[in-house]
This record gives C-alpha cells, structure tokens and sequence, in this order.
C-alpha cells in the first residue's frame, strides 16, 4: 500500500470532502493564498474559490463565531485554529455556543461544525505553542473530539468529522504531521467511537491517544526485549470513547498504564484511570498508573521541553511499576 | 414627519405587535415575582419600538439573532406568544421543549437563529449567517440585535471588520439602552454615539429614535436594502430605554427616578397610540379592542404554560448530541 504522511492525509481528507460537498467550507488564518503554516490546504483556493477557502483576519473568537452560524444555517464550516493554544481565544463560540446550542434549543439546531486544531510539544515553540487541551474540550457535553495517531486514523476520522452532524474537536499533532503511514487509495470512513488495538498483548494494556501512541508502540516493542507482552489501544476518539474495547483489555491483561502527553492534574488519563476503577476494579492486579506531562508550562530549552512530557523511557518505565 | 403615510392597516399592525411585546412581558414579570417561573428573566418593556421596526422591515425569510433581553426580538419576528410563555415556564410545550428556558428561545423556521445569554455572542453568528447566505447565494439578511453592553465585546469589532471586509448581508442593530446591567453607558465609553463606530469599519451608521418604530423601520428597510444590493452591512444605533431592571426584582439603585419618568413620557407604545388618534388613523375605540384581543392571547398563552406538563426527567440526556447521543453523554 502507498505511504503519505499524516499531513498529507488530512489534506486529502479535506480536499475530498470540499470535491464531494459544496456545502463544505474552511475557514482561519492563512488557508487560502498560503496554504495553511502546514501546507494543508495548498491549492484549494484556487480550485474552490475564495468563498469556500477563506483567509481570515486574525479574529479567532470572529471568525469560530462566525463558522457556528454558518453551520447553524446548513453549511459545514471547517475551522482551523492555528495552534491549539489559540482556543483560548475563542472558547465562547466553541464551548458556550456550538456545543449548547442543540441541546437549548430543544433538539432543533444541528451544528455540523470541525474545529482543527494542532496541538503538542516537541517543536520547540514554546509555552504558548506547545500545549495538549484536549481535557478543555473532553469536559463540555456536547462536543466530540477526536486525537489521530496515524495518518489512516487521521484521514478516515476526518472524513467522518466533516460528515458528523456535531460539533467536532480535531486535535492534530503537530510532531506527526511528517509522519508517514500507510493509506488506501480508495475511499474510507473510520467511526468514532472505535478504539483500535495497535498492538495486541498479554501482560499489560497501554492506552494512549495521538502521538503517545507511536511512544506507546516503542515502549511496548523495548518491553518485548525485556519480556513484557504489551497491548497497546489507541483511544483515537476520547468522545465518543470506546469503553468495550478498554473493558475487554483489562480483562485481558489485568493491569494498565494509561498515556497522555498533557499535564497529569486533570488529565484524560485521570478519567480512563477513574472508568476503569468504577467499573472494572475487580478485574485489575495493580492500581491504574498514568504516565503524563508533568504539570508545568511547557519550556523553550529543548532538554527541559523533553524532560516535561512522557518520552518512551518514561512509559517504559511505568509499565515496570505495574508489572512488577 | 407623519405615520399617515404607512397607512392605518400598517400602523395598527405595529400596534399590536409592540402592544403584544409590552403584555408579555408584564405578564411574565408578574408570573415571575409569583414564582411560576424559575430563574430569572430580564424583560424588554420599553424598548418594543426597536424590535417591532426592524422585524416589520424584514421579510419572513431573513434572520434575527437575539439576546438574553430577547423575548421581544423573538414575538416581533413571528415567534409565538404561547410557546414562548412555555418556555418560561420550562415546560415540554415550549420552544426547547423546557431544556432552554427565558434567554434560548430559538425557531429556526421562523428566523430567529437564537436568543443568546452571553453578551455579544449572537453578532458572529448573525455575521456567520450572512456569510452562509452570501455563499449560497440566496437573498435573505441577518440583522443582529444586541445592546450598548455588547458593543464593547471584541467579537463586535472582529464581526463589523469581516462582514464589512466581504460586503455581508448582514445589518448591526445595537439597542442602547443606557445601561450594561447596572453601569452607565456613559460611564464606560467616551463616545456618544456608538453608531460612530461604524466609521472604522468603512459602513453606514446611523443613529435613530429608538422609540419611534417607523423611524427604527426606516433605517432598517434602507440597511437591508443596501445588503440585499451586495453592499455590505450597516450599523443602526437606536436610543431607547429599558423600563424595569437589568432582572425582575432588580432595585435599579443605578438610575435615578427623574430619568425613569423622563423616558416614561417617551414610551413607545403611548407615543404610537397617541400620533395614530392624533392622526385619526384610528380611534381609541378600535385601538381598545386591539389590546383586548392581545390581553385575550397572552391570557391564553399563560394557560397554555401552565396546563403544559414539565419534561420527564428522562429527557435530561437527550439532544446533546444529534447523532451517537447515548454513548457519548454516558462517558
């Protein structure tokens, strides 16, 4: 099968969804004559138009305000937000308006709404460009938000996005946008609300979202050297979220870690922890660990922004705690 | 200038509707301070002239968005007085089937993209609607209500700056009513007319006798021409009054009693009865059996609510989401 990188399979995912509905528009800063920063979205004004690719002033509260009355009005806006950290800026049109607005209005408003957004540390950006949210977004009912790992995941979550008639949080990572992973010519959608078992294993389930799946995966092949079989899950949707598979895990293994590159302190790591526990308590031989972003602002130095957020090792090293 | 010239069918009909508006909310205070509703409410009396002239100027296929102050925007755009009582009261009957309450009265079918309880929320939106009519083509505005409060939100500059940017149907109508709950309009802001804003947007801004619902009709009709033209948007700034508190029950200690009377004298309502007998485009008597007729709907409207049944508790987790709903409220 042919390989493209997880940029690339966004851009296809949005290009795909702009050829197969007109209903479908982007909207943010520098997606039009640029491209995207990422050169996501590189030629579609010219082969969409200028009323469908719209450059935006930099106005995120404006303009996300502006995407959830669109949508209110038939269209499926796509939203970019340049970095995560910008979501600040517009948290009112995202958590007040578009993910309240079905629900107050009686089940009479859809709000066919994908807000993008590249999240992550490790690219030397600093505390204001750097962070993990996604807690921001699990936390407001109505919302969905979904964390790709690989570039399959990605474009087959994104397409099912634009498709969802729901507010839906995109967090990409930015460390994995030069990813490359496998990607079928021909069409797919992935469903949220579907884990995927990126590795199967005996001794110990490491659940994990977005790049800490790749650490994950490292983690679970240098714990192989050492004797520990371990079942790696990627979550790859937090809502929706796919209890079954994480049931059928513990039950399996009996014991978890549970990954997360955003800081510990209120993390969805705490939750996966918390679910499990209510539920499957029983079932496990050692308490839930997280392994997770210390909880601090994310330095410049780059041997401080690696110390502050799991790296292989740490996971590795997690696994020990609960395995032994 | 005389009203004579809208004619009296037009001149009853704008009447009515802000007679309707002034009921409603009188009745729903009263409710209130009975304890029938729960919450709070925060009425429009006194500003009825604003959202009667705009709506009047608008065709049934354009949109309004609104405000926690809504209940007025959403009667003059057509919203029912029966439904929206419901609401107030919570029950299943209403707009938001009882999950909305007094600030979320929607109907899309109508126009009325939302009343909104965050002060300013509702300008993108509007300008996002004009965004999706300009896109697909079609012919309809959007007029944004809000108040003077909202006007010093940063979404109404990055909202004025794109729609004037791209020309939006969209029309700003900025109620000034002197007060942001409790301060002062004047105390916060060192311009006098807020419709002078507009100037840095490059748009018209006109200010109007907000309690003058033809002269609200006539800047708005103009605006909406103008954005049906592909012109971009306007903004209208109408001076008016809020009669009650920021909420029922609110002391008003803000405001002084000599300007309550003041703009008492400048009701609406009053002036409009008085310039149609004045202009013997009806008698008090014809004008009388308006207000019975209204005093006889709104009286329905509050049987309804009340003989309406509450929602059962099970309709708590229902229309989070529209599609995969239970799953993703139970974790």
């Amino acid at each position: 099968m042919r390989k493209i990188t997880y940029g690339q399979a966004i851009s296809e995912a949005l290009h795909e969804e702009m050829v197969r509905d007109t209903s479908v528009i982007i909207l943010g800063e520098d997606m039009g004559v640029m491209g995207s920063v990422f050169g996501l979205t590189k030629g579609f004004m010219k082969e969409f138009g200028e009323h469908r690719v719209i450059d935006t002033p930099i106005s995120e509260a404006g303009f996300t305000g502006m995407a959830v009355g669109a949508a209110i009005r038939g269209l499926r806006p796509i939203v970019e937000i340049m970095y995560v950290d910008f979501t600040p800026i517009c948290l009112d049109p995202i958590v007040n308006q578009a993910a309240k607005m079905r629900y107050m209005t009686g089940g009479q408003v859809k709000v066919p709404l994908v807000i993008r957004a590249p999240g992550g540390a490790g690219r030397r950006n600093a505390a204001q460009h750097s962070q993990s949210l996604e807690t921001l977004f699990t936390h407001i009912p109505g919302l969905k938000v979904a964390v790709p790992a690989t570039p399959y995941d990605a474009k087959g979550l994104l397409k099912t996005a634009i498709r969802d008639d729901d507010p839906v949080v995109f967090l990409e990572h930015k460390l994995l946008y030069a990813q490359k992973g496998e990607v079928p010519e021909e069409e797919y959608l992935l469903p949220f609300g579907k884990a995927d078992i990126k590795r199967p294993g005996s001794d110990v389930t490491i659940i994990a979202y977005s790049r800490q799946v790749l650490f994950a995966l490292a983690a679970a092949e240098e714990l192989a050297m050492q004797g520990v079989d371990a079942e790696v899950i990627d979550l790859r949707t937090l809502v929706p979220l796919d209890w079954e598979t994480i049931e059928a895990s513990v039950k399996k293994t009996h014991k978890v870690v549970v990954v997360q590159e955003a800081v510990k302190r209120n993390g969805y790591a705490g939750e996966i922890a918390a679910q499990i526990m209510e539920n499957a308590f029983d079932e496990l031989d050692a308490p839930v660990k997280r392994v997770a972003g210390l909880n601090v602002v994310i330095p410049f130095s780059p041997g401080l922004e690696d110390y502050v957020y799991p790296q292989v090792n740490d996971i590795v090293a997690g696994v020990k705690t609960v395995v032994e | 200038m005389s009203i004579k010239k809208y004619g009296k069918k037009t001149a009853l009909t704008f009447y009515r509707e802000m007679y309707k508006i002034r009921l409603f909310e009188l009745k729903a205070a009263e409710l209130f301070m009975q304890g029938l509703m729960a919450g709070n409410i925060h009425t429009y009396a006194g500003q009825e002239a604003a959202a009667v002239g705009a709506c009047q100027a608008l065709k049934q296929s354009d949109f309004i968005t609104s405000t926690h102050r809504g209940h007025g925007h959403c009667l003059a755009k057509g919203g029912k007085a029966n439904i929206m009582m419901a609401e107030l009261f919570g029950k299943s009957t209403g707009y938001c089937k009882g999950k909305g309450g007094s600030m979320h009265i929607v109907d899309v079918s109508l126009g009325i993209l939302g009343a909104n309880g965050i002060v300013g929320a509702g300008i993108p939106i509007a300008t996002g609607s004009a965004l999706a009519s300009k896109i697909k083509g079609t012919d309809e505005v959007t007029l944004a209500f809000f108040g003077d409060g909202a006007s010093n939100e940063g979404v109404f500059h990055e909202a004025l700056n794109m729609a004037s940017a791209w020309k939006l149907p969209c029309i700003y109508l900025c109620e000034n009513n002197k007060y942001g709950v409790s301060v002062c309009i004047d105390r916060i802001c060192n311009v006098e007319d807020i419709a002078d804003r507009a100037k840095g947007y490059n748009i018209p801004g006109v200010v109007v006798e907000g309690n003058d619902a033809f002269a609200v009709f006539e800047a708005v009709k103009a605006a909406a021409t103008r954005a049906r033209k592909g012109e971009g948007p306007s903004l209208i700034e109408c001076k008016t009054y809020r009669h009650r508190g920021h909420y029922e029950g609110d002391p008003q200690v803000y405001k002084s009693q000599e300007e309550i009377e003041t703009w008492k004298q400048r009701d609406p309502i009053i002036r409009l009865r008085a310039e149609m007998l004045h202009e013997n485009m009806s008698t008090a008597a014809e004008m009388d059996s308006v207000e019975a007729e209204i005093k006889a709907e709104i009286e329905a409207a509050v049987d309804f609510a009340k003989q309406s049944p509450y929602p059962a508790a099970d309709q708590a987790t229902t229309d989070v989401y529209t599609t995969d709903n239970e799953r993703s409220v139970a974790r």
